[in-house]
């Protein structure tokens, strides 16, 4: 018996210990999300109602299952019985839900969201079976939400290393191939396929190289790498071994943004955890191969997701891009050859070493095998998540996973600030390298961000440009001038002082920055105004020639006003204008003073959603005209 | 500090390398990166402050003066500003009369916008030191400082 069997054993035992049926588990999904949304609280309120029945379980924290919008998320699995999934948990709720499963053993109808057991249960659903999760393939995502991520021997059990395993029993060259046969291509955005990059790389002359695992997740809206570090440490740092023993490397980074402090402690947690069971440093499983891993905290630098940017920042140096050739795989960190791999590319990759290339090419299309996740935000119903076969239709992923938009559906932008904003006509578009390529966006690291008729997609546009801009590393003109311009002019357009004149400048801007800037960074920024000014012109159109927001959110273009029929002059808005606009004795109509109203929303808020006042308060656009 | 300073340099050898975690190690033990730490990083690793300051200011994540007591964060990231982040800063702004960036004059308060905090579900969020509230209003904003006082 080897060492990984021996390993493997013990942690199937363990595993089987906690699961096996014997046991009352709680599970509660502690990932950043589920804190945010309270899921500490919920846990101290579950141990008082512990003690208060007297009844014993084992509480599991484990990372996000994926559906964010549920949080926080409680699960309860009683000895023999299928585990059974609350949403939305108040604390106050965990007496009740605690005395149903261990008093009445039964779930608490109302509440519970579904179950994970392998029969149908009256009148709960099965959870995989909810809409937001039938049409998902879980590969990367498949152990988030139902191991502890700070266990190695959960991991374990459930597969974990046993890529690894399997690929130190093969040559290097034959795990490159394996990968280049699956035909994985990088998951950050630019779609490079992997086995090639690793082919270059350990082509490439030079004793010592470097595997890099690039976590600086730093798109807005985007959160796919922190959930899977999370969630499955253990995954993406078994990709970083397979990378490294491919390429013939025996040192890696994880760069990872220090604004993740959660994934931070995971990562170490889990790496003293592989070094104890010797899955990291010299001899790994027993073989000649050893590696070692080295956790670099990003400081705030959105252009170092950027190879290059990447490699200066580690070295110490500003994180400003250079220009390529040569490549980092030829001479990347000190000069020497590296492989830099997003953090989900490396978590797919023990998937593919466990179960063959052709296993994984059954998933998504020809040209682009596999999975995808997706962090599904903004205006949409069940935010959260995904992880999706490519191919698949972003109306599918909006409509069926995400349940669609509250208000009518005007655009989805894919990529983030480097991406564009897709209209409806798209919605057919497949996900894919190429297809959203070809509608001006990029498919990016995997944030999507939907919009309804409530967001404005030109504000959209200046909002992505700002966040570049503030970000531009400045290295080079076009990028540090061009977008500063390209603000400028769309601040005065949001800003009701835009000329028909501004949208040939835009456009000629955009194509410049996007034709002329060293990086990706400079390259991409243009696609969110590119797109908006292709399939959103007329509404570039309304705020120009109307002073028209049909969003109602450019706020130059708004105007306050009250409903005379509908005020109760209950003066609660009189109270919370900071200005004195708003003006009115008790009980009679109030009067808004417009010259005076500096918009900031508080008299309409204190009207929606306080009990005597009764939405009188409006907002319009270009009611002037 | 100079028994702290000796602290901050354990387990790093000199490289060039050290410096970005050193300037993390010194801003986590001072709350901030000071002339004092700046020096003693300098001779540590035989490099000037300039080439120091250089690369600090490069990095949204370092700063050169003292924290005040509470820091607000506004997050601007896409889900929040699609339901109305800027509008809770620009509260914030005129309530504390101070610009993103800047400091209370009583050193009570600081206000800082932050590019996403990662909880998108539960926009629009705003952290206080280490506390998140989510689904903010304008008006729920005065209640909320109040609790720092």
């Amino acid at each position: 018996m080897t060492d990984f069997e021996r390993l493997k054993e013990q942690s199937i035992r363990e595993w089987t210990d906690l699961t096996g049926g014997t046991r009352a588990v709680i599970t509660l999904g502690t990932a950043s999300c589920g804190r945010a949304a309270g899921a500490m609280a919920v846990r101290r309120s579950i141990e008082e109602a512990l003690a208060k029945h007297g009844v014993e379980a084992r509480i599991l924290e484990v990372g996000c299952i994926g559906s964010c919008y549920l949080e926080p998320m409680v699960d309860v699995t009683l000895p023999g019985g299928p585990r059974f999934s609350y949403g939305n948990v108040q604390p106050a709720w965990a007496e009740r839900i605690v005395a149903s499963h261990f008093l009445e053993g039964k779930p608490l109808a109302s509440k519970v969201v579904g179950h994970f057991g392998r029969d149908a249960i009256e009148g709960i659903p099965g959870f995989f079976d909810l809409p937001m999760f039938a049409p998902q393939v879980r590969i990367v995502l498949k152990n988030c939400g139902f191991i502890d991520p700070e266990n190695l021997h959960h991991s374990i059990a459930n597969g974990g290393y046993a890529g690894l395993h399997k690929a130190l029993q093969k040559p290097p060259g034959d795990v490159i191939s394996e990968v280049e046969a699956a035909g994985l291509r990088g998951r950050g955005g630019a779609g490079f396929p992997t086995g090639r990059k690793w082919r270059f790389c350990s082509e490439a002359e030079g004793e010592m190289k470097y595997v890099i695992c690039n976590a600086d997740e730093g798109d807005p809206g985007a959160f796919m790498n922190r959930s899977l570090i999370e969630g499955d440490p253990h995954a993406v740092l078994e990709g970083m071994l397979i990378a490294g023993y491919a390429i013939g490397a025996s040192r890696g980074y994880v760069y990872i943004r220090a604004e993740y402090p959660l994934a931070i402690e995971r990562l170490k947690k889990a790496m003293a955890q592989m070094r104890a069971e010797g899955l990291l440093g010299e001899g790994i499983l027993g073989s000649p191969f050893s590696f070692d891993i080295g956790i670099k905290e990003g400081a705030g630098a959105f252009v170092c997701g950027e190879e290059t940017a990447l490699i200066a920042s580690i070295e110490g140096r500003r994180g400003m891009p250079r220009t390529r050739p040569p490549f980092p795989v030829q001479e990347g960190l000190h000069g020497r050859p590296t492989v830099i791999n997003n953090v989900e590319t490396l978590g797919t990759l023990p998937h593919i070493l466990r179960n063959g290339a052709a296993w994984y090419r059954g998933f998504g299309t020809e040209a682009n095998p596999g999975t995808k996740t997706f962090s599904l935000v903004g205006k949409i119903r069940r935010t959260g998540l995904i992880e999706v076969p490519l191919g698949m239709p972003l109306r599918k992923i909006i409509f069926d996973i995400g349940g669609g938009t509250l208000k009518p559906f005007r655009a989805v932008q894919t990529g983030g600030p480097s991406g564009g904003c897709l209209s409806e006509e798209f919605l057919d578009t497949p996900v894919g390298y190429e297809s959203l390529a070809k509608a001006g966006s990029i498919m990016g690291s995997g944030g999507l961000i939907v919009m309804d008729t409530d967001t404005c997609v030109v504000d959209i546009a200046r909002y992505f440009l700002d966040f570049i801009q503030k970000e531009s590393c400045g290295k080079c003109t076009p990028c540090r001038v061009g977008t500063r311009h390209m603000v400028e002019i769309l601040e005065r357009i949001t800003g009701g002082e835009g000329e028909l004149r501004d949208l040939d400048k835009l456009q000629l801007l955009a194509q410049t920055v996007k034709k002329t800037s060293l990086c990706g960074l400079g390259q991409t920024a243009p696609n969110p105004v590119l797109t908006t000014l292709a399939y959103f012109r007329s509404e570039y159109l309304q705020h120009i020639q109307e002073r028209y927001c049909s969003a109602v959110v450019c706020r130059p273009l708004l105007e306050y006003f009250i409903i005379p029929e509908k005020c109760t002059g209950c003066q609660r808005c009189v109270a919370a204008c900071p200005t004195g606009a708003i003006t009115g004795p008790r009980a009679e109509v109030h009067n808004l003073d417009a010259s005076k109203c500096i918009k900031c929303r508080s008299c309409y808020e204190i009207c929606r959603f306080e009990a005597i006042a009764g939405n009188a308060i409006q907002i319009r656009s270009g009611g002037g005209l | 500090m100079c028994a702290r300073a000796d602290l901050l340099f354990k387990d790093f050898r000199g490289e060039e390398g050290d410096l970005i975690p050193l300037l993390q190690r010194a801003q986590a033990t001072f709350g901030f990166v000071g002339p004092e730490a700046v020096g003693a990083i300098a001779r540590f690793l035989r490099i000037t402050e300039n080439q120091i300051y250089g690369v600090a200011s490069f990095y949204a994540q370092f700063r050169f003066t003292a924290p005040a007591r509470h820091g607000i964060k506004v997050c601007l990231g896409t889900a929040c500003h699609v339901k109305g982040g800027a509008i809770l800063l620009d509260s914030l702004e005129r309530d504390l009369g101070i610009a993103p960036g800047g400091k209370t004059p009583d050193d009570q308060f600081e206000l800082d916008r932050v590019a996403c905090l990662g909880c998108c579900a539960l926009a629009p969020v705003l952290t206080v030191d280490e506390d998140v509230y989510s689904s903010m209003t304008v008006n729920k904003l005065k209640e909320t400082l109040k609790r720092y006082d």
